[in-house]
């Protein structure tokens, strides 16, 4: 299996100081107390973001799409992971590059 | 099946970008509510509904026809239909709730003029110049399209004069209260929720109410805004017995809404698992959220009943 490696896609994510992916620690919380249950998992998707791996995260539409930013995870996060708006990055990212929505 | 992500998006946001809601309302039926009220128009508090409880009923009526897209030879034209759409409002077409439905929801408002009058608040209202907040395009990541509907909301605040907005929904008031400051310059509108005016203002009720009744916190209210002390107050002291269920306050548990547009059937279910939480607290549930409104009362059928709290309120404070 080979993936194609944006090693600036971190970077080109953080539009603001409140997109902080690299706080997670990969504890799990976030994943286990998801109303979602397994259709999220905040720290696999910023663990593709921190290691540049920019088309899984454009391949996990439905997941990224899936997250209802209720912020349970967030409340729960011993790390302060910023999980909603992280998560709404993703999203962003994702309309513009693959949607092509609000792109000039 | 859903429908494709990126075209269900698309069409959300051309309808924010060309018609000023994901949802394009007439004047005539967002404004419907203020009839009869004899609402000041202008001045520098307003009451402000960001259309979310108007809109409740068509999108409503736009996810049951998605449903039977999905579900059908038409899903694979959506990209077609949102093509279309730029052109002529197919959304329009999509949803048409009865006038008994926007009845519910119309409802809503109403009551809180009622409540406010009572607890002695001066506000007027924008009427067709109440515009959607925008929240969904925010939710979704369509941050440029957002940028630019905010810039319009805030524009009509600066042309009428408007210092400070009362909001009734969670969604709304946090759009105006914490998004817009973030990404408008010189913002700084005063925005505070009905529950919290009501709160501070202490009115003593006059009819007291009874009987048990679960809490249904917001997501948006509790843990965004956090506002969950306000409507316990107001409740608690109306004579209602409040029951906690198991997530609740700033643990409570999403009632699916945010992802209906997109993945209806995931929302359903997540409807159904905080329906058992809350039908194991009582009967009857109280809600402050139009989307919480609609999912969990879909979800319960005739199993447990729902009340937006104002209803409550209403019947207590300003009977």
């Amino acid at each position: 299996m080979t993936a194609l490696v944006n090693p600036g896609l971190a970077e080109e994510l953080e539009r603001s100081d409140e997109f902080n992916a690299d706080a997670c620690m990969n504890c799990g919380v976030c994943s286990a107390i998801c109303p979602m249950g397994v259709d999220v998992q905040p720290r696999k998707l910023f663990r593709y973001v921190l290691l540049g791996m920019e088309d899984r995260v454009k391949a996990e539409v439905e997941p990224v799409f899936s997250c209802l930013l209720c912020k349970m995870c967030e409340e729960n996060c011993p790390s302060g992971v910023h999980i909603a708006e992280n998560v709404r990055t993703l999203r962003h990212h994702i309309v513009r590059t693959v949607f092509g929505i609000g792109r000039g | 099946m859903p429908l494709p992500t990126g075209d269900v998006i698309g069409i959300l946001a051309d309808n924010l970008r060309l018609r000023r809601s994901v949802l394009p309302l007439s004047a005539k039926v967002a404004t419907k509510w203020t009839e009869g009220l004899g609402l000041r128009h202008g001045g520098d508090t307003m009451l402000y509904t960001g259309m979310m409880y108007q809109l409740i009923p068509y999108i409503e009526g736009l996810v049951k026809a998605e449903i039977k897209f999905g579900d059908s030879w038409l899903a694979k034209y959506t990209g077609l239909g949102r093509k279309v759409n730029r052109v002529v409002n197919i959304s329009a077409f999509m949803a048409r709730p009865s006038a008994a439905e926007r009845a519910v929801y119309d409802q809503v408002p109403i009551n809180v003029v009622h409540l406010l009058r009572k607890a002695g608040v001066e506000f007027g209202a924008l009427f067709e110049d109440d515009l959607y907040s925008g929240a969904l395009a925010y939710d979704l990541g369509a941050d440029e399209v957002l940028l630019e509907h905010a810039r319009r909301v805030h524009a009509v605040f600066r042309k009428r004069g408007v210092k400070t907005v009362i909001t009734i929904d969670p969604h709304t008031t946090t759009m105006l209260r914490s998004v817009y400051p973030k990404i408008l310059e010189g913002y700084d509108i005063e925005v505070r929720s009905y529950l919290e005016v009501l709160a501070e203002k202490g009115m003593a009720p006059s009819m007291m109410l009874s009987g048990d009744v679960a809490i249904h916190d917001s997501c948006v209210f509790a843990r965004y805004e956090g506002i969950v002390d306000e409507p316990r107050e107001l409740l608690a002291a109306a004579g209602v017995t409040i029951r906690d269920p198991e997530n609740t306050g700033r643990q409570t548990w999403c009632c699916g809404g945010p992802v209906e547009s997109l993945y209806p059937a995931k929302a359903a279910a997540n409807a159904e698992k905080r329906v058992a939480q809350l039908r194991a607290a009582a009967p009857d549930a109280v809600t402050m959220c139009p989307m919480c409104f609609v999912n969990l009362s879909s979800a319960a059928g005739d199993t447990m009943r729902f009340k937006d709290i104002s209803q409550y309120l209403r019947e207590a404070y300003a009977s």
